[in-house]
């Protein structure tokens, strides 16, 4: 498992655009929400959370065809499906790989592009855990979607339709608890019910994935 | 003879064809006597004037566009566990009618909030659950389109089904707790005691017994076009290798 972890990333360093290209999207979404909205403080402070957690999201969604696309390709998917390693295992893998080549700087990067989008100062925490909580959802949800649309050849525009609105309540509930964060409220619940649903993902869509590729590898 | 020989295709295209037009029939009568009852023979509601009475379509639409997706996901797990292929190809019959009771129910449901709430669209919980809803729709569709081979199609869709229906239970309660709603509660339950009044009642149940009735015969009327699509195709290959 840690092999195939760390060719995943190597793959992901050497090829160029694994960390770059996803976090300069997430800027660019960032840039131009202001020229859409305007400038102003009292407008750009409200949506910054959504701004963001939606910027997160879209950034993710953009590695998400080549999880697997590269590896059915030249084969190495169906060496991995007979290797001993359960396909199960070999997709929880493939979703933290793209967690911690997209998910982890996207994170890290967040609170950067709060000050862009003048976001108030008490949400920082709170953005930046919930992103951390959210985003692994994110990367498995997306995982299993990339896996269904695999053999297809132009699988890149149903991939975003059939895994974002899967992403829905993720997207509420991280950008929901940012949002009560920067009103002073109490934002545990939203946290501990984000927290959930990741876990849940974790739980349950591995063996799903794990499914889907059998069959398109059949 | 147990119930699943009902599903032989042979078998399936001999008993819906006897079946089939009775349903029709029966739809169309259940509709056509519900509608006229409830737009002609009920009173004006007190407050809300004659746009009460878009509850014939709207009801009954949502109530089938959920309907619609859970008979989905029974037919996805029968073709998951038994593999019967008249169960996936119901499955891939039913969505396109699923899609089309979301849209009556979210415009019956917009015709109506102009008058009452001032208002096309709200973010309302419902609403909103129900735009996913028709999310979901489309990107099962959209699978079911998108893979050539029909048995592959028919395995990746049944999964997505069934992952789609816990993200879409999910969503609907992530959705209640982002915002309070409009929209008034259920109107229907058998235990509650606040119901919609007697004469709005009766003919709304007849308009719901239609809607089930027409979904029933649509579905099985795809079917069976799915079904012919499948045996000409059959049908083709052979004459290929011969």
């Amino acid at each position: 498992m840690i092999a195939l972890l760390k060719r995943d990333l190597r793959l992901a360093l050497r090829a160029g655009g694994g960390f770059g290209l996803g976090l300069a999207f997430f800027l660019i979404v960032v840039v131009l929400v202001p020229f859409g909205v305007g400038p102003e403080r009292e407008v750009l402070r409200p949506i910054a959370p959504g701004i963001l957690w939606v910027g997160a999201l879209l950034a993710a969604l953009l590695s998400l065809d080549r999880i697997f696309a590269l590896d059915f390709e030249d084969g190495s998917l169906a060496l991995l499906a007979t290797s001993p390693l359960p396909l199960e295992a070999a997709g929880l893998v493939k979703a933290s790989a793209h967690w911690i080549t997209t998910g982890l700087p996207l994170t890290l990067a967040a609170p950067f592009f709060g000050f862009l989008l003048l976001m108030q100062p008490e949400a920082y925490g709170y953005l930046l855990v919930s992103l951390l909580i959210g985003t692994p959802a994110l990367s498995m949800i997306g995982t299993f979607g990339a896996a269904l649309t695999v053999g297809l050849r132009r699988g890149g525009l149903l991939l975003s339709l059939l895994v974002l609105p899967l992403y829905v309540p993720t997207l509420i509930f991280g950008a929901e608890a940012v949002r009560r964060g920067a009103a002073g409220l109490d934002a545990s619940g939203a946290l501990i019910l984000q927290a959930g649903i990741t876990a849940g993902c974790f739980a349950i869509l591995p063996f799903a994935t794990a499914a889907v590729l059998r069959i398109n590898l059949r | 003879m147990s119930m699943w020989e009902y599903a032989n295709p042979r078998l399936f295209m001999s008993w819906t064809r006897s079946v089939l037009p009775w349903t029709f029939g029966l739809a169309g009568v259940c509709l056509v006597v519900g509608l006229v009852w409830g737009f002609f023979f009920t009173p004006d509601d007190f407050r809300q004037g004659s746009t009460v009475k878009i509850i014939y379509l709207h009801v009954p639409s949502a109530l089938m566009a959920i309907n619609a997706w859970i008979m989905m996901l029974v037919a996805s797990l029968i073709w998951v566990v038994r593999r019967h292929h008249v169960s996936a190809l119901a499955a891939r019959a039913a969505a396109p009618v699923g899609v089309v009771m979301t849209l009556i129910a979210l415009w019956t449901g917009a015709v109506w909030g102009q008058p009452m709430w001032g208002t096309w669209w709200a973010w309302d919980p419902r609403l909103t659950s129900f735009l996913i809803l028709f999310l979901f729709y489309l990107g099962y569709i959209a699978l079911w389109e998108a893979i050539e081979d029909p048995d592959t199609a028919a395995d990746l869709t049944a999964i997505l089904c069934i992952v789609g229906s816990i993200f879409a239970i999910l969503s609907r309660y992530a959705v209640f707790f982002w915002n309070q709603g409009l929209h008034q509660g259920a109107s229907l339950s058998l235990d509650a005691e606040k119901n919609v009044a007697d004469v709005f009642y009766y003919p709304l149940l007849v308009c719901i017994a239609g809607f089930v009735l027409l979904f029933v015969a649509l579905v099985l009327m795809r079917t069976r076009t799915e079904i012919r699509a499948r045996r000409i195709k059959a049908l083709q290959a052979r004459g290929q290798h011969a």
